[in-house]
């Protein structure tokens, strides 16, 4: 009795989450695929006909808005990137003892609602906005000067909203790597550059990785930054699924954009996970 | 105070042809913790030989580490001057000095295999590949991992991470290696034989090992010269045998071996020995070249294993004390007693065990301690 109990604790200790996972994952992403693939409309009602033809069309109709997404996302992680690793490595390796008012000051913006900090971005830099307005009757500025509805007003929304999920992760990296380590390095005649080279920067790199995935998925979907402070021509993917979804009411096409979508970044992550996995990254720097 | 010459306690201080490797002079340093100054190494100068295996031993907060990292260049000097071979090197950067450090506790690339560890320091300094690969091979060899070259520090154990640490520094073959403590995280049997390892790699690279530890037993058996460090200041830098035998101070006596400290007035001093009296019929003769003058206190220090215990009074030119035995420790290979003095002082007597395993005194009994003069030891600055 006693052995049965114990062949059974792994599976048991595993259910609330497998059941967490079966009701909130497994069946919504199944009812997804399902709706995908259904035909009709909001009047007459849908019904399940395998229409596997409206991934073609639908892709055929959005292409440019998928492409941007990767692309806005893409730039948006590489500057997230270049501005968040010297952050976390001033946090890690040179604040002392005020480490934790500097992490702390890098999360208060998340005590405010990420719509509502997009929104007051979007009153600062309204053209007509305290920031625009006054410049512009200095004459500091062009007339015609705009910085809403641009390309870098999106993608800086998105660096601005998602920076922090890549501090993090590269902090606690870099916060794990022993100081000796570098000392031995030195020791061993590395100076100073050759020792971030060769030893900081591969300790790390499993930050990199996992700020690489938390930003630039959550990036590439996202519909509000777009939405907020872009324009017509900044459109994202993020903002048909929601278009097709609850303005056109056509369930099918934004579940298939959807089902799309995440197939695109599971392929991504896939090749990423692959072509840098972190184990490769640390034994190229080895050489 | 004049030093003694004792016969028999030969140091490296002896040897006529020798180099200096590393010179400390007058080196000091301060750190500002809080807005307090705090003195970690108060002036310490050293002259290591060329070859020599070289100890800085003492508790920890001694300045020994700050001492070595000095060296090392990964700490500047507040004042004073660090030289290699010469050569004042107090401002060049630790990659660019020519010793390399076994650090506590190894610090190894911990992404980096075990080939790629000890290659490290080579192709820092741009070795064309096929001797890279010839000296790796070889170190490995000496440290014994031939074998275990795609090995990560994680899969080794301590041991073998030791050899590794050990291997990443003497493949550069530096003018000097620094250990700091590298045999703390071992336990104690892996302990004694890197110990013994360590001292055939040393006659073997012929390398000039200065070695931190806070192990006195560690030092002894290993150490050409031993410097014993505390507070800051060096207290005594001689010979393992002269450390033990003639300690220096009363910090020094208590620090390395188990030591009695007896206090007492100088009463005459004759040719060879000066007495130390303690009342009545006890007296302790001390070589007269040690011994403070007539009249003064003096503070001496004797080996536990030096002195012997009677029932009876000798009837010879011995250091003779009286005392009631207080303690009787059955140690296995020897007896542990400790004996009250008729002045008050303890004093801790070991006696190998006799043949029939008996004891030659109980508790309560009133004995006779007796030991040659040669093994009082006046302390300096007592």
């Amino acid at each position: 009795m006693r052995r049965v109990r114990a062949a059974l604790a792994p599976y048991l200790l595993a259910l609330p989450g497998g059941l967490w996972l079966a009701v909130f994952l497994v069946v919504p992403i199944a009812t997804m695929a399902s709706v995908a693939l259904q035909t009709g409309n909001l009047m007459d009602g849908f019904s399940q006909t395998f229409n596997i033809a409206i991934f073609g069309e639908v892709f055929a109709q959005y292409h440019t808005q998928f492409l941007r997404s990767i692309v806005y996302g893409g730039i948006a992680t590489v500057i997230m990137l270049v501005v968040a690793y010297p952050m976390a490595y001033w946090i890690a390796f040179k604040a002392g003892r005020r480490k934790s008012v500097y992490l702390f000051l890098i999360l208060l913006p998340f005590f405010v609602s990420f719509v509502l900090r997009t929104i007051s971005w979007g009153f600062l830099l309204a053209d007509d906005g305290i920031v625009l307005a006054p410049l512009r009757d200095l004459g500091l500025i062009p007339d015609d000067f705009h910085i809403l509805a641009t390309t870098t007003a999106v993608i800086g929304g998105l660096v601005y909203n998602f920076l922090p999920f890549m501090v993090l992760p590269i902090y606690v990296a870099l916060e794990r790597v022993d100081p000796r380590v570098i000392e031995a390095a030195q020791d061993l005649y590395a100076g100073r550059f050759q020792a971030f080279v060769r030893v900081v920067l591969p300790l790390s790199l499993p930050g990199v990785f996992a700020g690489v995935l938390m930003t630039f998925i959550p990036a590439t979907s996202d519909p509000v930054n777009a939405q907020i402070l872009g324009g017509t021509s900044n459109t994202m993917i993020g903002n048909i699924i929601y278009t097709e979804y609850l303005v056109n009411n056509d369930y099918p096409a934004a579940s298939a954009l959807s089902f799309m979508l995440m197939a695109v970044l599971l392929i991504g992550i896939f090749v990423y996970a692959r072509a840098l996995g972190t184990e490769n990254v640390m034994e190229a720097a080895a050489r | 105070m004049v030093k003694p010459q004792v016969a028999g306690a030969v140091t490296a201080n002896a040897r006529v042809d020798r180099t200096s490797a590393i010179e400390l002079v007058d080196v000091a340093k301060e750190y500002t913790v809080h807005g307090e100054v705090v003195h970690a190494v108060k002036g310490v100068s050293l002259d290591i030989a060329e070859g020599e295996f070289f100890s800085l031993l003492g508790p920890s907060g001694c300045g020994k580490t700050t001492t070595m990292r000095m060296i090392a260049g990964f700490e500047d000097p507040t004042r004073g001057v660090v030289r290699l071979y010469g050569q004042d090197v107090t401002d060049v950067p630790p990659n660019r000095r020519d010793v390399n450090m076994v650090f506590q506790s190894y610090a190894l690339f911990p992404h980096m295999n075990v080939w790629e560890n000890v290659a490290f320091g080579l192709k820092r300094r741009k070795v064309a590949a096929q001797e890279i690969k010839t000296r790796v091979g070889e170190i490995l060899e000496v440290v014994g991992l031939t074998g275990r070259e795609k090995r990560r520090p994680r899969e080794m154990s301590g041991g073998q991470q030791q050899r590794v640490a050990l291997a990443r520094a003497l493949v550069n073959r530096p003018r000097a290696l620094l250990l700091d403590e590298p045999l703390g995280a071992l336990d104690l049997k892996l302990r004694h034989t890197m110990q013994i390892e360590l001292k055939r790699i040393q006659r073997e690279v012929g390398i000039t090992f200065v070695y931190v530890t806070h192990d006195q037993s560690e030092a002894l058996t290993m150490s050409d010269r031993i410097a014993v460090m505390n507070d800051g200041v060096v207290e005594q830098l001689a010979g393992p045998r002269e450390i033990y035998e003639q300690p220096a101070t009363a910090f020094v006596a208590g620090f390395i071996g188990t030591s009695n400290l007896i206090n007492g007035t100088v009463s005459a001093v004759d040719g060879a020995h000066a007495v130390l009296s303690l009342g009545s019929d006890d007296r302790i003769l001390i070589p007269s070249g040690s011994a403070p003058g007539q009249g003064e206190a003096a503070v001496i220090t004797v080996r536990p294993e030096k002195i012997t215990i009677a029932r009876q009074r000798r009837d010879q030119e011995v250091s003779q004390v009286r005392g009631t035995v207080s303690e009787v420790v059955y140690l296995g290979t020897y007896n542990s007693y400790v004996v009250t003095l008729d002045g008050g002082a303890e004093v801790t007597v070991f006696e190998q065990n006799a043949m029939d395993g008996t004891s030659t005194a109980e508790r309560g009994d009133s004995v006779w301690l007796s030991w040659r003069p040669q093994h009082s030891y006046a302390l300096r600055g007592a």
